[in-house]
């Protein structure tokens, strides 16, 4: 048998990995993880299974959304904003969830079922902090003990939200290995898993990881999906466009899913960074290819050896190699479409929204405003179009002041 | 396809023939390869020869090596940065290996795998001489499609076991080839203080589960602990401790390692072992 030398370096999954199997969205998803963690992933799918099942643990859900996290969350029609784009937006106001994103409807569903599970301590990764906080706000909640894994670099970068997780009662772990940022949290948080197993649960915090994360992460953000639904229905009538950035991909996926039988064009939009065409990009669907990182078979970005690339974006929620494997089926089966938008683009919206609307988006969520924005002038008549704005950018202002400001009046709206 | 007989699952079966016959476990020093960088492989595969290794487990240096504990990943890492790629790694790997006949399995995480060709990477390694293949993040349920490509190629893909494997998992992995990777612990690679008490008890059950041999690694350092292990497995797999050994002197790794392989090895002759009727032969 030769030696291949002469051989192209071409893709071939097919056959390593199976094109279905047991968690699989078409050929992606699946379960990569060390053989400890199968009898957890087991435990976990059947624990999760028969909550869904339980009308009492629905109800409690419910409860704790209407009366903690404050839903339902409303939709606010963009009146100015509308008017500099040439189309009617509106946007769903998960700004306006306790503790400023969508992360609380995930952590909250998760950590009622860690409860009934059984399980006292409870880890997370974060890369900014939003889901470390909702971790640890949930875990204070429900009488849980907290620790959350964050990158070196996240830490000096996002001291307010470890001063937060401290203050909600959790601890926080300080990763010093590879790249020190949300990609090595999550590899800590995982080797945690591994080595205590028994009595941890493991909270990821959007809809990547082994199934059955994706499934179960995007079924507890669905709900957002299904109030905007109703609501839009309510408003003035269903959405041509429904609009969200994509990290790992939660909060698109919690508004994509109510949405996916309806004749609607669903956009999802990744951090280009620097551009696209420099390695400083965070778009593994627009910029990367498929392979295999945190237990998942998805899109991510890597050399052509397979070690993980590092992702760029001014946004930290954004900054993620890797992408949730439902976003990879639905972009293979052009269901959605993936666009992406860089930095600058996305720092302009943020300003655009703050000025037009007086709402202050994270920078996560400028990147969806970011594409609405960049279409302006050229939107079809009758276009109407739903952004998630997944989380309020409190936390991003230190981060804007220290960038200069873009002079105020540029844009279609002057 | 390597010429009938001296394929690597055949050469995996030696192995555990011979140290069977000679009453004692095989041993299975890790190495991470391309540290302390790629030149030293082939000095550093000839010392464990000499210090009396009877396979080696070589690392692929990975950028998300999740189930490896600190000294592990600390030379991935060290091994990246110094630019450690494929290419050359199987170049210098099958002189090596011309020189040394050492069966080596390879670990490597999927992803690099998947990157190269799924199929050409088992080629590949055959073709340089690699006995097996363990893949930590490629858990049994989802490696049908790697074992036929290695299978065909005479490589072993080595299923892995671990304290918490229920029933059902030993019985799917009795049809594997090499051995069974038993790992001691619930936890990542890297030395420990003290091994589970019911560490003979748990590579006992994994040979009653199959009739492969069956190798204890993850947090055996010492030639003490070798030698408890050493009582009841197959075989020993001992990887941070030797690693680590080699970060503190990377100057004089060939040295280092022969030495601490010599000791390891003295401690598996010196013990007895204790025998269990296996269910299958």
């Amino acid at each position: 048998m030769g030696a291949g030398a002469g051989a192209p370096a071409a893709l071939e999954p097919g056959e390593a990995i199976a094109q279905r199997g047991h968690g699989r969205f078409g050929s992606f998803g699946g379960q990569f993880v060390p053989e400890t963690l199968m009898p957890a992933l087991d435990e976990l799918e059947r624990a999760y299974r028969a909550a869904r099942a339980d009308g009492a643990f629905r109800r409690e859900l419910a409860r704790l959304l209407a009366q903690y996290v404050g839903r339902p969350t409303p939709i606010t029609p963009a009146r100015r904003l509308s008017e500099a784009v040439g189309a009617s937006v509106y946007l769903k106001r998960e700004d306006l969830c306790h503790t400023g994103a969508h992360k609380i409807n995930n952590t909250v569903g998760q950590l009622l079922l860690a409860r009934r599970m059984g399980k006292q301590r409870v880890i997370a990764e974060t890369g900014a902090g939003q889901h470390g906080v909702a971790t640890a706000t949930a875990a204070a909640l429900l009488g849980l003990r907290a620790e959350i894994y964050m990158g070196e670099e996240d830490v000096a970068r996002q001291a307010l939200n470890v001063y937060r997780m401290r203050m909600l009662g959790a601890q926080v772990h300080t990763v010093t290995s590879g790249s020190r940022t949300l990609k090595d949290a999550t590899n800590e948080a995982i080797r945690d898993w591994v080595t205590n197993v028994r009595d941890t649960y493991y909270a990821i915090g959007s809809v990547v990881g082994p199934h059955p994360y994706p499934v179960m992460v995007r079924n507890f953000q669905a709900v957002i999906g299904r109030e905007a639904r109703r609501q839009m229905q309510a408003l003035e009538g269903a959405p041509t466009h429904v609009v969200a950035c994509v990290g790992g991909g939660s909060n698109a996926m919690g508004i994509f899913h109510a949405f996916r039988g309806d004749p609607v064009e669903l956009v999802g939009v990744e951090a280009a960074g620097e551009g696209l065409d420099t390695p400083r990009h965070a778009a593994s669907l627009s910029g990367g290819t498929p392979g295999v990182l945190h237990g998942a078979y998805s899109y991510l970005l890597q050399d052509r050896d397979g070690q993980i690339r590092l992702a760029h974006s001014v946004s930290a929620g954004l900054d993620y190699p890797g992408v949730g494997p439902e976003h990879a089926h639905l972009a293979a089966t052009g269901r959605a479409r993936y666009e992406a938008v860089t930095d600058d683009d996305a720092l302009a919206a943020f300003y655009e929204l703050s000025r037009l609307e007086g709402i202050i988006p994270a920078f996560e969520s400028a990147h969806a405003v970011a594409w609405v924005w960049s279409r302006r002038g050229q939107w079809p008549a009758g276009a109407r179009i739903l952004i998630n704005l997944s989380g309020r950018g409190d936390k991003d202002v230190d981060q804007a002041a220290a960038r200069e400001a873009p002079t105020a009046g540029g844009g279609a709206h002057a | 396809m390597p010429e009938i007989g001296n394929t690597g699952i055949e050469r995996l079966r030696r192995v555990f023939r011979a140290t069977r016959a000679d009453g004692r476990a095989a041993l299975m020093p890790y190495l991470t390869a391309g540290y302390p960088d790629l030149s030293q492989l082939p000095a550093l595969l000839e010392a464990l020869w000499a210090g009396g290794a009877d396979a080696v487990e070589l690392g692929v240096p990975f950028s998300d090596p999740l189930a490896d504990g600190p000294a592990l990943q600390g030379a991935a890492t060290a091994a990246l940065a110094a630019g450690f790629a494929l290419d050359p790694f199987w170049a210098v790997l099958e002189s090596a290996l011309a020189q040394y006949p050492l069966p080596v399995v390879l670990l490597t995480y999927v992803n690099p795998v998947l990157a190269f060709g799924a199929r050409r990477f088992v080629e590949r390694a055959a073709a340089v001489g690699v006995a097996g293949l363990i893949v930590p993040d490629l858990p049994w349920a989802e490696a049908g499609g790697l074992r036929r490509l290695s299978r065909a190629q005479g490589i072993a893909l080595v299923p892995m076991a671990t304290p918490n494997s229920p029933a059902e998992h030993l019985a799917r992995i009795r049809s594997g080839e090499g051995f069974v990777y038993g790992v001691s612990v619930t936890g990542v690679t890297g030395a420990r203080a003290a091994l589970p008490a019911d560490v003979l008890g748990f590579a006992a059950r994994l040979q009653e589960a199959s009739a492969l041999p069956v190798a204890i690694g993850f947090g055996i350092s010492t030639p003490e602990q070798a030698a408890h292990v050493a009582q009841v497995a197959d075989g020993v797999i001992v990887g941070s401790a030797l690693v680590a050994a080699l970060m503190k002197s990377p100057d004089r790794a060939a040295a280092v390692a022969e030495c601490l392989v010599r000791d390891l090895h003295a401690g598996l002759n010196a013990v007895p072992r204790i025998r269990h009727e296996r269910s299958t032969t």
